[in-house]
């Protein structure tokens, strides 16, 4: 696509380019804004591109026609600009690549064209004029335009490209187009679809009523007693939310952490090979649809829940309420992310290299001590990164708190109600999404502070074989006997999950039934064929369908951007960083309403579309595609790539030819994972769905809601089998490019 | 490489047909429902088999319709909006979001589904109203030796603490209802001490208005403060529930329908807005177990709904406490007063 101008090249100044007539790059990304211009419809269609409808009546009809018609009619002619910065680039396609005429040319028709189209689409909206003072400014308009369409898509992004083509020929980043056109992109698609929505939903929270701003408003907002409330430390009220929030991530991510290393211990260190067997349990927490563990926990230890009854019966008294609450989402976010702090644990336990504990003991120290004094300041990384995990997605979970919160309100639920619920504030809903934000950023903060510039590096690539040493006794058995426990209690509620889609109604007839399997999965033969019948089939096809065309896009994009991080160097790189890792730290729920916001009207216009799905599931679950991408990116030898670029090869050829083949595993994990979180996530999709884009999870919702908790269960049962098939052949897949390698 | 290479064309083919919008031969009406998932896609059926006009459906709570209607309001998605509680309706209509219309089928309609538009300016319509009652589970009242509740006024008995559930008003609007008719049953002042009263014996106030019944379906909860059809509903269903109109009187809600402001298919939207005031169509509710009191005079009601003519029900001002100024009001003051205080 972007290669030719290689940094090889450009140095030796090889005589290829000398002769060569024409620029291959700009020639390529000029044909590609002409034709977008003046041949592809520019405006949205609303039956959309595919159904060709548009054929008809094309390219005069006004709803159709590509901008080059519609200025030729007189048309939309703020278009016009747009066609001059394209024309502005042409000669540029002619001059040699070294020529200084031809970086300055590409940049100033790549930043003309893209400020303009962004300014006519940001003023001119479905209503003429989208704010006062431009209307003040210039009078009324009396005509206006739909969102943007597939013409000015194109157009953009050859715009784009004429702008990164020329500043690489000014010399930006070694002069490397690939990088540059790679580092634009990434950051205009996150500028687009991360900045715009949300700093747009933010600054609601300094709009009064009347939509003025006000930080007066915002004043009273964010010191609202209902936020920042201590009354719970010495009286019978409840506390606000914020601290609500606050001291339920800091147990988890104690917990889940403290939980994660015992089962990472045992499972590395206990000289026991089944303990392998705990690995498979990573895997739970991601592939359970959300409320399916709430839902268990209330069956079993709800007022009429079976232990609850059954120690009530037992001891003599009166069954209470006290899961729900604190207690209740507590258990149940232990459940659901202590899988994850195990994942993030055992990587690093394994890690730590067995020299440094040979070492120690041959200097005599008990095995306690060397585990006190060597391993464990050793894990230290690990450990805070767990708990950040583990921190963040309690802040962030909405299901659990939904199902089980009682009285105890947290920040997630909070916003989620503030926006639907008969108040109806999204400023409110927006400062409580600021306060959310400023302590997961805060977090992130503190463990950087906390592991500082120490290294923990104990690989060094010589000399690391060796025995890890097993756990001191006093350590094993009570290890020993937490993991068991709570193997048997997280298999205990799953299997109630699968005995529960199979009885008519759980609690109160236990008799055994298929029904809610053929309510949701039936399949009927009449004369028409085989045909769907369930009530489940079409939010389960949309599903599938969504996550996977997401997935791959999650995955190419992560890695795209790990490598820029991992591999390249260039100006405002931690920016670029913080930029990408960001949607991690948004819940789900402002993602869902800042969406929904500002993508639905010009000019980008995708409410409704099965688009704005795989739009949304790409930008929450891309941080983790980066995370792997660096993680194997940075077990792959640097002088690799440098080789590859040594002989010739453009960085675009090196990544596509080097880079990605050795990454096969971590392109296949980000894939599967982005795919199965897609299939799981709720509290930004809740937002987003739409009739005929209904996903999985907010059907299952729905369920939940009517009280039909076999159909919710059974439904949920379906995707965690599906989901499970999917990591498995994953594995099978990841397991044959290894030996492959070793061979 | 060759592994994006043999996917992209794959994804492609995917994303082409996947995006293949039906065609449409009798155009399209996009619906938005805010009852029942059930009765929800009965009346897209319904309505698909009757006229050949494509439906689509998006179900959410009423509260959610109105945000997405709001945040809609400069590009609207949606033809029509039926079902769920009158007040979002109501603001919708003081709002400009939705679009007045008299119906031909207006003339079969009961005079409190005439009235109530009247009051939004002609821009809802009453298909189906319910009292405001309580219900509980007979069983967890008779483990806990409790008396069976007949009044509001004895849900205050301190017997009770612990044992009530109602939805929080600032999130529901089965509850906002329930302080309105409070307030308006008792006159203001006793009506908050009896709020506060109530506060003291209730257990959780949960975010769905109809959260407190479905617990003490499953035997979470004793009491819960509901929509009378919603109790039925769950003691149809086979749960232990007893459904209580309580003695003093009671108000009610007027599920509504709207057409939306702008819509692109306005003329399908209006033959949806005829079809479901028929009286064919809405005695159809009884196959989805809906045990409201339909608005058209003719429609066949449920013999287990509750009988409206038989609840002594308050002359409930939709325009006064439907308004956003009074909403406003009366949910500060909620907050202020009885919700911090200590249970």
């Amino acid at each position: 696509m972007i290669d030719t101008v290689s940094l090889a090249d450009r140095q030796t100044d090889s005589p290829k380019h000398t002769v060569q007539i024409f620029n291959r790059t700009a020639l390529l990304w000029l044909i590609v804004a002409i034709v977008a211009y003046s041949c592809v419809p520019w405006y949205m269609l609303e039956d959309g591109f595919w159904s060709m409808e548009w054929l008809d009546g094309y390219p005069f009809d006004t709803d159709y026609a590509p901008a080059l018609f519609l200025i030729a009619q007189g048309e939309k002619l703020w278009l016009a600009p747009i066609g001059i910065a394209i024309l502005l680039a042409i000669p540029a396609a002619f001059l040699n690549n070294t020529n200084r005429l031809y970086g300055w040319l590409l940049i100033t028709a790549g930043a003309a064209g893209l400020i303009f189209l962004c300014a006519q689409g940001l003023s001119i909206g479905i209503r003429g004029w989208t704010a006062d003072w431009i209307t003040t400014l210039f009078g009324e308009l009396g005509d206006r335009q739909f969102g943007m369409g597939y013409g000015a898509l194109l157009t953009a992004l050859a715009l784009l490209f004429f702008l990164t083509t020329g500043l690489a020929a000014r010399g930006a980043i070694n002069g490397d187009a690939f990088v540059v056109g790679a580092v634009g992109f990434v950051i205009a698609i996150v500028t687009v679809f991360i900045f715009f929505p949300i700093s747009d939903m933010l600054s609601s929270a300094v709009k009064n009523d009347d939509g003025l701003f006000s930080l007066t408003t915002f004043y009273e907002k964010f010191t609202h007693r209902k936020i920042w409330s201590l009354a719970c430390i010495d009286g019978e009220q409840s506390c606000g939310v914020a601290w609500n929030s606050l001291f339920l991530a800091v147990l988890v991510g104690f917990f889940t952490t403290a939980l994660g290393l015992v089962f990472a211990l045992v499972a590395t260190r206990s000289g026991v090979t089944q303990a392998k067997l705990l690995r498979p349990l990573t895997v739970l927490p991601i592939i359970t649809p959300p409320f399916v563990i709430g839902l268990a926990i209330i069956l079993l230890f709800g007022l009429s829940g079976t232990v609850t009854t059954f120690v009530a019966d037992l001891l003599g008294i009166q069954p209470t309420r006290w899961i729900y609450g604190l207690p209740g989402i507590f258990i149940a976010q232990l459940l659901s992310f202590t899988p994850i702090a195990f994942l993030v644990l055992i990587g690093v336990v394994e890690g730590v290299s067995p020299a440094m504990e040979e070492a120690s003991q041959t200097l005599r120290a008990t095995r306690w001590h060397t585990f006190k004094t060597v391993s464990l300041p050793l894990m230290r990384p690990g450990l805070a990164n767990a708990f950040l995990l583990g921190f963040i997605e309690s802040m962030a979970d909405f299901g659990n708190p939904l199902v089980l919160g009682g009285n105890y309100d947290v920040l997630s639920t909070e916003i989620f109600f503030s926006i639907v619920g008969a108040q109806n504030d999204q400023g409110r809903a927006a400062v409580l999404a600021i306060v959310l934000l400023l302590f997961t950023l805060t977090a992130f903060y503190a463990q950087r502070k906390w592991l500082g510039q120490k290294s923990y590096i104990t690989k060094t690539g010589k000399g690391d074989s060796g025995q890890h040493t097993l756990l001191p006794k006093r350590i094993l058995i009570p290890c020993w006997a937490i993991a068991l426990t709570w193997a048997t209690f997280t298999l205990t509620i799953y299997g109630m999950i699968i005995y529960g889609s199979f009885v008519e109604l759980w609690g109160l007839n236990n008799t055994l039934t298929f029904k809610h399997y053929q309510s949701t999965f039936a399949i009927a033969f009449d004369e028409n064929g085989w045909r769907l019948k369930g009530a489940a089939w079409d939010s389960f096809l949309t599903t599938i369908k969504i996550a996977a065309i997401a997935a791959p896009l999650t995955a190419i994009i992560g890695i795209l951007t790990a490598f820029l991080l991992v591999r390249q160097n260039f100006f405002g790189k931690n920016t670029f960083e913080f930029g990408t890792m960001l949607s991690f730290a948004i819940p789900g729920t402002v993602i869902g309403v800042s969406y929904i916001l500002a993508f639905n009207v010009p000019p980008i216009e995708i409410t409704g579309t099965g688009v704005i799905l795989i739009i949304s599931f790409i930008f929450r679950n891309m941080p983790v595609g980066v995370r792997a991408g660096i993680a194997s990116m940075s077990q792959l030898d640097k002088s690799l790539d440098e080789a590859s670029l040594t002989l010739g090869a453009s960085t675009w050829r090196t990544f596509t030819r080097v880079v990605l083949p050795l990454m096969k595993p971590a392109i296949l994990a980000a894939m599967v994972f982005s795919f199965v979180r897609a299939m799981t996530a709720i509290s930004a999709v809740i937002f987003l769905v739409s009739a005929e884009y209904n996903m999985a999870t907010s059907y299952i919702i729905g369920r939940v809601e009517n009280n039909d908790y076999g159909i919710a269960i059974a439904y949920s049962t379906v995707l965690i089998f599906v989901m499970l098939a999917i990591v498995c052949l994953m594995q099978l897949l990841t397991r044959q490019t290894r030996t492959r390698h070793v061979v | 490489m060759r592994y994006i290479k043999l996917f992209t064309p794959a994804l492609l083919t995917i994303a082409m047909a996947g995006f293949q919008p039906a065609v449409h031969a009798a155009g399209k009406v996009t619906y938005y429902c805010s009852a029942q998932e059930d009765w929800c896609q009965l009346m897209a059926d319904g309505f698909e088999a009757k006229t050949g006009i494509k439906v689509n459906m998006t179900r959410k709570s009423s509260g959610e319709t109105l945000a997405q209607l709001k945040a809609e309001a400069d590009n609207p998605k949606g033809d029509v909006w039926w079902g769920g509680t009158g007040d979002p309706h109501m603001q919708a209509a003081e709002e400009g979001l939705t679009v007045a219309y008299e119906s031909p089928a207006r003339g079969e309609l009961h005079d409190w589904a005439i009235a109530q538009a009247e009051s939004a300016g002609n821009k809802t319509i009453g298909i189906y109203s319910g009292a405001l009652g309580y219900g509980y589970n007979e069983e967890v009242l008779k483990a806990n030796n409790l008396p069976e509740p007949a009044c509001w006024k004895d849900l205050l008995k301190p017997e009770y603490k612990g044992h009530v559930q109602m939805a929080n008003p600032n999130s529901s609007g089965t509850a906002y209802t329930t302080l309105a008719t409070i307030v308006q049953l008792f006159g203001e002042e006793e009506g908050f001490e009896f709020m506060k009263g109530l506060h003291k014996n209730i257990n959780q106030y949960t975010k769905s208005g109809s959260a407190p019944i479905k617990a003490a379906a499953r035997g979470e909860n004793t009491i819960g403060i509901v929509f009378m059809h919603d109790a039925v509903k769950q003691a149809a269903s086979g749960f232990p529930i007893k459904v209580v109109a309580p003695c003093e009187g009671t108000g009610y809600e007027i599920g509504s329908m709207s057409l939306i402001k702008d819509a692109r298919n306005a003329e399908n939207a209006q033959k949806f807005y005829d079809w479901a005031l028929s009286a064919d169509v809405q005695s159809r509710s009884l196959e989805v177990k809906a045990f409201q009191v339909m608005s058209n005079t003719a429609a066949k009601s449920s013999p287990d709904a509750p009988d409206l003519d038989s609840i002594k029900l308050i002359d409930y001002d939709f325009a006064k406490y439907g308004s956003s100024a009074e909403r406003k009001r009366l949910l500060k003051k909620w907050d202020d007063e009885v919700s911090n205080l200590p249970q």
